[in-house]
C-alpha cells in the first residue's frame, strides 16, 4: 500500500518512518532537499524533491496509486490544496490535513476534509494537564483554602 | 459593484486602480504595512491590512456584501484558499484566482473556483499567435460549452483547396464562421470557396479539433 506524505519536517520524517515500520510503501515529497536529513538512517521509502501543490510532483510520488495521504508542511494552504487534488482529483480513499489555523481548520473540516489542528490539541492537553495539577493539588491538601472555625 | 482584491503586489494594484476608475467601490488586503501603505497612498484609503486567507479579515473586510472576490497573490494555494473561504464561508457570487501553474485551471475548477487568470497561459497563447502563424490557433476556449474558437490556415496540400464550404465535409460540431482571403473577410456561407493559405476561423467542440487540424493543413 502507498502512502503519500507532503513535508518532511519533524512530524513528516517521524510519520515516514512509522508507516515504513508499519510495511507501508512510503513517499515523502520536500520541496528542500536537506529537509530528506531529518528521515530515520534505516528508511526504505522514496524522497521526492518537488512542490506538493504541483499535480506533476503528485503523480511522481504515485498519488493516483496512494491508500494514504497525509499533508504536514508549515504551510496550512499547501496542505489544504494538496489535500484537495488527493481527494477530489485522485479519489485517495484516506487523506489527512494539517492545519495550523483553528478557524481555517474549523472550515475546511465542514467542507470534508480530515484535519488535524496542533494549535487547538496543544491548548486542550495543557489545559487538561493544569486542571489535572489543581485537582491534586486540592486532594493533598484537603484544608487548604478552608476558613477556620473556632 | 463591491470587488475585494486580496493581494496588494503589482497585479493587484494596477487591478484595483481600473476598478476604481470605472467607479467600483474597491477594498485591497494586503498583509505588508509597506504595500498596504503605498497603495493607501497611491489611490487613497483603500487598504486592510491583514491575511486574506483568515476568516476574520475577510470578515473585516465586508467579504459577505462583495459581488465579487478576485486573490491575485503570487501563490496559487493561497488564492485557491481565499477563494474557497469567500464562497463557502461567505457566500460570495463570484470568484477569480489568479494562477501560475497553468495547471491548476482545471484543479481551481474542480474545486469550485469561478474563474482563473493563468499569466503563464497568456503569454504562451501570445506567443502561439506571434510565432505560428501557420498553424492552428486557439483564439478562445469557452469552458462552460466545452466550444473553441480556432484559426487555422488552409495548406496547399489539403482536400479542401478550391472546393465551397457546402461540399467539404468538416467534422461533426464543426462551424466555418469565418474565411479570411488576402486580407479580406467574409462571413462563411454554403458558397465560400477555401484556397491555399486562406484563414478559416471557425467554432468547434474541443474533442473535434483533431478532425478538423487533419482536414485544414493536411
Amino acid at each position: 500500500m502507498i502512502a503519500v506524505i507532503l513535508g518532511c519536517g519533524r512530524v513528516g520524517a517521524r510519520l515516514a518512518s512509522v508507516l515504513d515500520q508499519e510495511g507501508y510503501d512510503v513517499r515523502i515529497i520536500d520541496r528542500n532537499t536537506d529537509a530528506f536529513r531529518r528521515l530515520s538512517p534505516d528508511f526504505r521509502g522514496q524522497a521526492i524533491v518537488g512542490s506538493g501543490i504541483d499535480d506533476d510532483v503528485l503523480m511522481r510520488a504515485g498519488i493516483d496509486k496512494a491508500a494514504v495521504f497525509a499533508a504536514v508542511t508549515n504551510d496550512d494552504n499547501t496542505n489544504i490544496m494538496a489535500s484537495q487534488i488527493a481527494k477530489v482529483l485522485h479519489h485517495v480513499p484516506k487523506v489527512i490535513t494539517r492545519i495550523y489555523d483553528p478557524s481555517r481548520e474549523d472550515t475546511y473540516h465542514t467542507l470534508g476534509l480530515e484535519t488535524v489542528c496542533p494549535t487547538t490539541l496543544g491548548a486542550q492537553l495543557i489545559e487538561q494537564m493544569l486542571d489535572a495539577y489543581e485537582k491534586q493539588k486540592k486532594e493533598a491538601q484537603p484544608l487548604a483554602g478552608a476558613e477556620v472555625k473556632s | 459593484m463591491y470587488v475585494v482584491v486580496a493581494g496588494g503586489g503589482k497585479v493587484g494594484f494596477y487591478l484595483a486602480k481600473a476598478l476604481i476608475a470605472e467607479g467600483h467601490e474597491v477594498l485591497v488586503i494586503e498583509r505588508e504595512a509597506r504595500k498596504a501603505e503605498i497603495i493607501n497612498e497611491e489611490l487613497g484609503s483603500v487598504v486592510l491590512r491583514g491575511d486574506a486567507c483568515e476568516a476574520s479579515t475577510l470578515s473585516e473586510a465586508g467579504v459577505n456584501r462583495a459581488d465579487v472576490v478576485v486573490a491575485v497573490t503570487g501563490h496559487d494555494e493561497d488564492n485557491l484558499v481565499i477563494c474557497q473561504m469567500a464562497k463557502k464561508k461567505f457566500n460570495v457570487p463570484r470568484t477569480i484566482a489568479r494562477i501560475n501553474n497553468p495547471k491548476n485551471e482545471q484543479i481551481f475548477r474542480l474545486l469550485g473556483i469561478d474563474s482563473t487568470v493563468s499569466s503563464t497561459d497568456l503569454i504562451m497563447q501570445q506567443i502561439e499567435q506571434e510565432l505560428h502563424a501557420q498553424a492552428l490557433v486557439h483564439l478562445r476556449l469557452l469552458r462552460d460549452a466545452d466550444l473553441e474558437l480556432i484559426q487555422a490556415p488552409v495548406a496547399p496540400q489539403s482536400a479542401v483547396v478550391g472546393k465551397k464550404l457546402r461540399e467539404i465535409r468538416f467534422p461533426k460540431e464543426t462551424l466555418i464562421l469565418a474565411v479570411v482571403h488576402d486580407g479580406t473577410t467574409s462571413v462563411g456561407s454554403a458558397d465560400t470557396r477555401l484556397e491555399a493559405g486562406d484563414l478559416v476561423i471557425a467554432l468547434t467542440r474541443a474533442s473535434r479539433e483533431p478532425e478538423l487540424r487533419a482536414l485544414l493543413l493536411a
